[in-house]
């Protein structure tokens, strides 16, 4: 998205007129529906037309015992009367529904930022948990924030006592009171969660009246002065964005909703062969529930028969897809070669995490670009591409879907854990926005007195798709080398040479068919061009523009086709005087760059499982130009 | 096997112009010829067969064939057989494995194609050794098998693939040697059962485990050593002389002798296809003291995954328009005005 500075960066949210960007986090037990109550707020900021970026931040375990440290469940959103594009730096707003929460959070809060504790669950116990000596609360260990305490729970089991629940089940309706809390503060309308609680429990009458109720406990709680003296209710403008209809999106809906169209534009069926990993499961889900778009999806047993069975579907004429992470991209390598190998296109999605092996499950990293781009076996190249925001993913799926067909290819995209569970706002496209690039199959013979050659190249390289079924056409495809056009088995030395560069000149011609690189955000050359790929879009872009607020000389470039780069990326590049690599690895694409273009690319890395602030790259980029 | 228009073909119409390379002598010349014999007579179409591949000196079949074929990778040839079945049910396809293939490297994906039963023909050639990769013993290989990686004999018990795949939950079960004339009824069995069906087939690696089913496959033994099944008959050998009969105290079979042909006096059981406990005794027979189990040990079709699957995908698409401007704008939206 197009941005502008966000402004709430200095002065404490609670003693500022109206800021144009503020950063809410909601932090729980993972018990306590965190993410839930973050969705919500989404909904409702989205629908109040403010731009939005938001960072779910949950535990690797599923149900964790309550209270502690490692089951803390977080929800980021960061939104303002302009344009965000990340997820914020450091929130200007915490809630803490229990020591725990308070402990592994409190740390990112804005100096003289507001928390909203939950007094009732700081018992002598949950303290211990969370490895409190004494309680913050009382001990004056949070003086440099402004502290809001109060005994949510106490109010909730008050506010739902009509409705004869059981104290677990009325403590669950503590985020249904601090979402209509947080609803007042914000001035928004709470008719559509009202709406939303009614849909979701529409078997339980009772449990909805009473989510509902303790819903408007809390906004009422606002209206009702005790919060006045801390925090007044701030009202944010709408953004003027281009007029037309908008969603929230986050990226493992984008690369389903974008995998769909892509094979609709193709006109083929698709087939999804994926296998349980997170966080790439979600894609697997969604595609599940679109059946009627011509959409197979099987579960197989593992990832390497998930991949697998989609070449084995792009060979029988499907758009043969799979996902995965990045351990279950490792298992699919020797496939990957084999899709090489016979030339059928591929789509394989790799929603990356904190690596190497298991690795952080939950956490977000870039790590596997050098695995995307050279991890198999043998000289195997295959387009590579990224996205870079949850929207951009549906775009991407698209280009994916498109080289592949159109190239006879396995392709890669990139996405990763931030991609794919942060929201933005989104414009919804119209499909006819899209050029359609429809698939044929060969019917007949190729080659001269009417032989088949199923290996005959076009003058890109591209082979043939012939679909067995084909009366006429019957021939025989593997993993071993293969003559030119017949694709008999063929060991000769001249072959291997001439089939390997041939591979190679193919995938390269990719780079004929992409849009070359431009330059997001400054000029074309100068100072210093801070380079990126993939979700560090966000906080690269703000910070450039920052930066060049400042009167700083620097532009950001932001590359989609990491593999084959674009034609001008390189010429681009020489026309900075420096080029800086912000990337969440220790270094790859920086690398990339080196040897691609003999370029003094100098990198900024972060490998924490959380994505980079917008400060931290504002600060290499003074750094570059002192 | 899938419904299918029969087509005239004849063994010549199945020989594709590439060359084989399997050595001379080798078992697996057998099995392609009783392939390319089976073809013609179930009306197969090239057109629409498929023979998939994994990787060893078996799953080179598909090359020899004049049909659709694709040579994968190492043990994962069910999970593409899956891919293209759910792509296109009409094609018939042909799954051929090895020892190594199969029941090693891709025990995972034999047991789970055989599990959801996918409407196939598995071939799983059996010559207990790894050939291609010049002789180290395999998943099947007899205790004490001395090879290159265990110059001191092996000391892991085998696998047994019929076992195995009725374990797996398999609905058709058969077995078979390269070079008997009765492999080709057994494949057309086989083609006839809708469903995963599985058939081991052992074969003779003259290079590096020459005659190692000889025990029951040479002509001198064969009467003795075999036992050919036949739903509905009784369960005979050695020239009708011995048999199989119950035996009830330690619930399995034992072998008997028959005299003067009374077979019901010798109490010989009577072989039912469609018995699944008949079957698990049959697969697990030691052979030595019992004779080599030939033919369809069992066959119960049962409904094949890609129906089921594929029918609740057009269950689920019913009465749906593909819309995609819709599915695009799907869930809570808001407009922004000009
Ligand atoms: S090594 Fe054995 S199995 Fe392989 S081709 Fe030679 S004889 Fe046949």
């Amino acid at each position: 998205m197009a941005s502008s500075v966000a402004a709430a960066e200095t002065a404490p949210i609670a003693h500022t007129d109206t800021p144009e960007a503020v950063v809410v986090r909601f932090a729980g037990d993972s018990g306590d529906g965190m993410q839930l109550t973050g969705g919500q707020f989404t909904l409702s900021t989205a629908l109040a037309g403010n731009d939005l970026a938001t960072f779910p931040d949950f535990p690797a375990e599923i149900r964790a015992p309550q209270g502690t440290l490692f089951g803390v469940s977080a929800f980021q959103i960061n939104f303002g009367s302009t344009d965000v594009s990340t997820a914020g730096d450091a929130p200007d707003v915490l809630v803490a529904m229990n020591p725990a929460a308070l402990k592994t959070n409190v740390q990112a809060l804005k100096p003289g930022g507001l928390i909203i504790a939950d007094t009732g669950e700081f018992t002598k116990r949950n303290l211990e948990k969370a490895k409190y000596d004494s309680n913050p609360i009382e001990d004056g260990s949070l003086a440099k924030w402004d502290l809001l305490a109060f005994d949510i729970s106490a109010l909730t089991l008050e506010a739902v006592k009509p409705f004869g629940l059981g104290n677990k089940e009325a403590l669950r309706c503590k985020n249904m009171w601090t979402l209509g809390l947080a609803l007042w503060m914000f001035d928004r309308d709470r008719q559509p969660i009202v709406d939303w609680l009614k849909g979701k429990f529409a078997k339980n009458e009772i449990v909805a009246n009473a989510n509902i109720a303790a819903l408007n406990a809390g906004h009422a709680y606002g209206e009702t002065a005790e919060v006045g003296s801390h925090f007044k209710k701030l009202h944010l403008d709408p953004v003027p964005h281009t007029p037309g209809l908008y969603r929230t999106i986050t990226g493992a809906d984008a690369i389903a909703l974008g995998l769909v169209a892509g094979a609709q534009l193709a006109g083929l069926p698709m087939f999804f062969g994926g296998y349980p990993i997170t966080p790439a499961s979600a894609i697997l889900h969604n595609l599940a529930k679109m059946k009627e778009f011509g959409v197979t999806t099987f579960q197989a047993e593992d990832e390497i028969a998930a991949i697998c069975s989609a070449i084995g579907a792009s060979y029988a004429g499907h758009l043969g897809v799979t996902s995965s992470s990045g351990p279950g991209i490792a298992l699919k390598g020797e496939a990957m070669g084999l899709a090489i190998m016979t030339e059928l296109p591929l789509v394989i999605v790799n929603s990356q995490r904190g690596g190497p092996s298991t690795g952080l499950p939950t956490k977000t990293e870039q790590s596997d670009l050098y695995q995307a781009i050279y991890g198999r076996n043998g000289d195997a190249p295959l387009p590579v591409i990224a996205a870079s925001t949850p929207a951009d993913a549906f775009e991407c799926a698209i280009e994916a879907c498109r080289i592949a067909v159109q190239f006879m290819t396995p392709v890669m995209l990139l996405t990763d854990g931030y991609i794919g569970n942060a929201a933005e706002p989104w414009k919804v496209p119209d499909p006819k926005e899209f050029d359609p690039f429809p698939t044929t199959f060969l019917t007949e013979p190729n080659g001269p007195d009417g032989e088949l050659l199923p290996f005959k190249r076009d003058a890109r390289g591209v082979r043939p798709w012939i679909k067995p079924g084909t009366p006429g056409l019957m021939h025989r495809i593997g993993g071993i080398e293969k003559a030119i056009d017949t694709g008999n088995l063929d060991y000769a030395p001249a072959t291997h040479q001439a089939q390997t560069d041939a591979r190679k000149a193919k995938v390269d011609g990719v780079a004929n068919a992409v849009p070359p690189q431009g330059v997001s955000l400054g000029n074309t050359s100068g100072k210093l061009a801070v380079v990126g790929w993939g979700s560090t879009f966000g906080p690269i872009h703000q910070a450039v523009r920052r930066a060049r607020a400042k009167g700083q000389d620097v532009s950001h470039i932001h590359v989609r086709h990491v593999w084959p780069l674009p034609r001008n990326l390189g010429e681009l590049l020489k026309g900075f005087d420096k080029v800086l690599v912000p990337e969440m690895n220790t270094g790859q694409f920086k690398t990339v760059l080196r040897d691609q273009f003999l370029v003094d690319a100098k990198p900024l890395n972060k490998v924490s499982g959380q994505p980079f602030t917008i400060a931290e790259i504002e600060a290499a980029i003074e750094e570059q130009l002192a | 096997m899938n419904e299918m228009t029969a087509i005239q073909t004849t063994l010549k119409d199945w020989e594709s112009d590439q060359e084989v390379r399997w050595c001379p002598g080798c078992g697996d010349y057998a099995i392609l010829k009783a392939v390319q014999r089976t073809l013609p007579d179930i009306g197969a179409d090239p057109a629409t067969t498929v023979f998939v591949s994994g990787i060893g000196c078996s799953s080179r079949f598909p090359y020899y064939l004049e049909s659709y074929g694709f040579h994968t990778i190492h043990g994962r040839a069910p999970a593409f057989a899956t891919g293209i079945k759910l792509s296109n049910p009409e094609l018939d396809v042909w799954l051929i494995t090895g020892d190594g293939d199969g029941m090693s490297i891709g025990g995972n994906h034999t047991m789970h194609v055989i599990r959801r039963n996918l409407d196939c023909q598995i071939m799983l050639f059996n010559n207990e050794i790894y050939g291609l990769t010049k002789g180290q013993y395999s998943p099947t290989s007899r205790v004490g098998t001395h090879s290159p990686s265990t110059p001191l004999g092996s000391v892991d018990r085998p696998a047994l693939p019929c076992a195995f795949a009725l374990g797996a939950g398999g609905r058709f079960i058969a077995r078979a040697y390269d070079v008997s004339k009765d492999l080709p009824e057994v494949l057309k069995a086989a083609h006839a059962h809708k469903g995963a069906a599985f058939v081991e087939i052992f074969q003779n690696c003259i290079v590096y485990n020459k005659d190692r089913f000889d025990d029951f496959t040479a002509k001198a033994n064969a009467a003795a050593n075999q036992i050919w099944l036949k739903d509905g008959e009784p369960l005979l050998f050695n020239k009708g002389t011995q048999g199989l009969a119950m035996d009830r105290d330690l619930c399995g079979l034992k072998v008997v002798d028959v005299v003067d042909g009374d077979w019901e006096a010798a109490g010989v059981t009577v072989h039912d296809v469609k018995n699944r406990a008949l079957a698990h005794m049959l697969v697990e027979l030691p052979f030595g003291p019992f004779p080599m189990a030939l033919g369809v040990i069992y066959d119960d079709p049962r409904p094949t995954y890609d129906e089921a699957l594929l029918g609740q995908d057009a269950k689920a698409r019913e009465g749906k328009v593909a819309d995609l401007g819709k599915l695009l704008a799907k869930g809570q939206t808001w407009t922004v005005g000009e």
